[in-house]
C-alpha cells in the first residue's frame, strides 16, 4: 500500500490525475448531445482522421497534439457538411472519410520513419507520459468544452432536440451544428492522451448510456454523465496504477472498461426502473365502464398488501394477477 | 384594414429543382384562424415550412408582420409546431424542459432563465393540461400528450402568430378535443392560428377560414367547408365562378429567374 501511495505521489502520476479529471469531465458533456442527436459514433469518426493529423505532427516534427486538434476540426467541419447535405449514402460518405483517416495516419507515420509503436501512444492512449505543455493544452482545451457545453446548453439542446423548431425560433442552426462538431473534435484530442484515439468514442457515450438508464431529465442526464465520466476516468487510472505492481495493465482500457462496467451495473436497475414507472401510469378514465363486482376476497387491499397500485382517475386500483380491482364501500370491482 | 400578419405574392416552392408550389397568393389577417386542406401531397405542409423560412421560395415576395421575410428577426412573435412523430430524442428530457425551450427566442445568450420565462412556461403546461406531467419524461407520454407538449412549447414564447403542422395526425378523439379547446384559448386571446390539417375534428368550429391546396395550387379559399366538400372544392370554384386568386396568364410559361440551370437538367 505505501508503494501504491508513493506512486500517486509521483509528478507524471500527479500529471495523469489532473488530466484525467479534465477529461472525465469534457468527453462526455459533448458526448450527451452526440447521443441526443443519435451521433454516439460520430466521436470514433473524429477519431479515425485524427490519427492523420498525429502522424502529421510527427512527419513535419511539430506537436502531434495541436496537428491533431487541426485536422480534427477539418474532419469534424466535413462530416457536419455531408451530414448537413442529407445524401442517402451519408453514412458510406463518413465511412470513407474514417478509413481514409486511419490508413492516411498509419502511412504517414511510416515515411516519417516511425514505427507502430509510437503511434500506439495515440491509438490506445498513454496518460502518464504527458509533458507539461501536453497537460496545460488538456485542461484549456477541456475548460472551452465544458464552459460552451454548460453555458449553451438551451441553446445546443433546442438544436439537437428539434432542428425544425430551433431554426423558426431565430437560432442560426448551422452554426450551432458546426459548434457541436468542432467541441466533439476538441474533446477527442483531449481523450486521446487519456484513452486513445480508437477509444476515445466510449468516453464520450458509454457515461451518458450509463446516465440514461436512471435519469428522466436532460440536465440530469449531461450531469451524470459528466460525474460518471470523471469517476471512470480518475477510477480507472489509479486501478491501473495499482494493478500496474502485479500486471502490465494500461490505463486506457482500464478507463473504458471501468465505463462499461458502469452501464453493465446501471442498465438493470433502468430496466427495472421503466417497467415499474409502466406498471404505476395512471389507467385512463372511461366513462360508464362495464365492470363486475367482487363480493368476497381474501384480503384488504391497502398500501402495504404488495399489489401494483395504480391511480385511475379518483381512485386506486390495485393489479391483482391481472386484474384491476378498485375499493366500493363493502366489496371490490373488477376496472 | 390593417397590415396583414402573413402576405405572400405569387409565392413558389421547388424541391431540388422540382416545382412543388406554383402561383400561392396568401394573406392572413391579424386574429384569423385558417385551416390549410388538402390531401397527401397537396403541398400544404410545404406552405407552412415556406411561410417559416424553412424552406427558400423561389419566386414570390413574403411579407410577416409587415415586414419583408429577408429583414425578418422577430421570431419571438412566431410559434411553430412542426409535424412530428413525437417529442423524443436520444436522451431523456423532461416534458418542462422540452416547453422550456420554447422560451429561447425571448433569452438572451448565458443568461438563467427569470421568473416572467418560468411563469410562461407553466402557462402553456397549464393551457394544454400537462402542469402535473411537468417533471416526466417526455417519452412517457403517449403520442397526443407529446403533440401537446410540442404546442405548449410554442406557447412559452408567447407568440402572436401560430404554424401547426398536422397536430392532429394519429391523435386520438379526446386528446384531439383538447388540442381543440388549447386552440381555441389562443384564439380567444387574440392570436393568428394558420393550420395544416388533414381533417379538422373538434377544431372545425373554430375555423375562420379554409384554404384548400391541390396539386400545389390553391384550389379554394373562403369560408370553412364540411369536411366532404374539400376533394370537391376546386370544382365548386370553377361551378360557381367565385374564383379569388385568378392565375397569372404569364406564370406557366415564364423561365424562373431564380434556378437557371433547372432547364437543363
Amino acid at each position: 500500500m505505501k508503494e501504491y501511495l508513493d506512486l500517486l505521489g509521483l509528478p507524471f502520476m500527479q500529471k495523469a490525475i489532473i488530466a484525467a479529471v479534465f477529461t472525465g469531465l469534457a468527453a462526455p458533456a459533448v458526448g450527451t448531445y452526440l447521443v441526443q442527436r443519435r451521433q454516439a459514433l460520430m466521436g470514433d469518426g473524429i477519431g479515425h482522421v485524427a490519427v492523420t493529423g498525429v502522424a502529421l505532427g510527427l512527419l513535419t516534427g511539430t506537436s502531434p497534439t495541436w496537428t491533431a486538434v487541426i485536422v480534427a476540426v477539418l474532419g469534424a467541419i466535413v462530416i457536419e457538411v455531408i451530414r448537413e447535405r442529407g445524401h442517402t449514402n451519408g453514412d458510406v460518405a463518413l465511412a470513407l472519410l474514417f478509413y481514409g483517416g486511419l490508413a492516411g495516419g498509419v502511412l504517414l507515420t511510416g515515411l516519417a520513419g516511425q514505427s507502430g509503436a509510437y503511434l500506439q501512444r495515440y491509438l490506445f492512449g498513454s496518460i502518464t507520459t504527458l509533458s507539461v505543455t501536453d497537460l496545460w493544452a488538456t485542461m484549456v482545451l477541456a475548460a472551452v468544452v465544458v464552459l460552451v457545453c454548460v453555458g449553451l446548453s438551451p441553446q445546443l439542446f433546442a438544436v439537437a432536440q428539434d432542428q425544425e423548431f430551433a431554426r423558426v425560433a431565430g437560432l442560426n442552426i448551422r452554426y450551432y451544428n458546426l459548434m457541436v462538431a468542432v467541441l466533439a473534435a476538441l474533446s477527442v484530442t483531449i481523450a486521446m492522451r487519456t484513452v486513445g484515439l480508437l477509444l476515445v468514442s466510449a468516453l464520450m457515450v458509454v457515461p451518458v448510456a450509463t446516465s440514461q438508464q436512471v435519469t428522466r431529465s436532460f440536465r440530469t442526464t449531461l450531469g451524470a454523465a459528466m460525474v460518471l465520466g470523471t469517476f471512470a476516468s480518475v477510477g480507472g487510472l489509479l486501478l491501473s496504477a495499482y494493478a500496474s505492481f502485479h500486471a502490465r495493465v494500461a490505463p486506457g482500457p482500464t478507463i473504458v472498461l471501468l465505463a462499461l462496467a458502469g452501464f453493465v451495473a446501471a442498465w438493470p436497475v433502468g430496466l427495472w426502473l421503466r417497467s415499474r414507472r409502466r406498471l404505476r401510469q395512471p389507467f385512463p378514465v372511461v366513462e360508464a365502464a362495464v365492470h363486475d363486482t367482487i363480493e368476497e376476497h381474501p384480503h384488504e387491499h391497502g398500501d402495504d398488501c404488495g399489489h401494483v397500485a395504480v391511480p385511475h382517475g379518483d381512485h386506486v386500483d390495485y393489479v391483482h394477477g391481472g386484474h384491476r380491482h378498485a375499493v366500493h364501500g363493502q366489496h371490490y370491482d373488477e376496472h | 384594414m390593417s397590415t396583414p400578419v402573413i402576405d405572400l405574392q405569387n409565392g413558389a416552392v421547388a424541391i431540388a429543382g422540382r416545382p412543388i408550389l406554383r402561383g400561392i397568393d396568401l394573406s392572413v389577417g391579424s386574429g384569423e384562424f385558417v385551416a390549410l386542406m388538402g390531401a397527401n401531397g397537396s403541398g400544404k405542409s410545404t406552405l407552412v415550412r415556406a411561410l417559416t423560412g424553412l424552406l427558400p421560395l423561389a419566386t414570390g415576395t413574403l411579407t410577416l408582420f409587415g415586414t419583408p421575410f429577408g429583414d425578418f428577426h422577430d421570431w419571438q412573435r412566431v410559434g411553430f409546431v412542426p409535424q412530428r412523430g413525437g417529442a423524443g430524442s436520444g436522451v431523456p428530457a423532461s416534458v418542462w424542459e422540452v416547453v422550456a425551450s420554447g422560451r429561447l427566442p425571448r433569452r438572451r445568450l448565458l443568461r438563467p432563465l427569470g421568473r416572467q420565462d418560468r411563469a410562461a412556461i407553466a402557462d402553456a403546461l397549464d393551457v394544454v393540461g400537462l402542469a402535473h406531467r411537468a417533471r416526466d419524461g417526455v417519452t412517457a407520454l403517449s403520442g397526443g400528450q407529446q403533440q401537446r407538449v410540442l404546442i405548449a412549447r410554442a406557447l412559452a414564447g408567447e407568440p402572436e402568430l401560430f404554424f401547426l403542422d398536422e397536430p392532429t395526425a394519429g391523435v386520438d378523439l379526446p386528446n384531439q378535443q383538447v388540442l381543440a379547446d388549447t386552440l381555441e384559448t389562443l384564439s380567444q386571446r387574440g392570436s393568428t392560428i394558420v393550420l395544416v390539417a388533414h381533417e379538422l375534428g373538434p377544431m372545425a368550429p373554430l375555423i375562420d377560414r379554409a384554404v384548400v391546396m391541390r396539386d400545389g395550387r390553391i384550389a379554394y379559399d373562403g369560408p370553412p367547408l364540411a369536411s366532404d366538400q374539400v376533394a370537391t372544392a376546386h370544382l365548386d370554384l370553377h361551378d360557381h365562378g367565385h374564383h379569388h386568386h385568378p392565375e397569372p396568364p404569364h406564370h406557366d410559361h415564364a423561365p424562373h429567374v431564380s434556378s437557371p440551370l433547372e432547364g437543363g437538367r
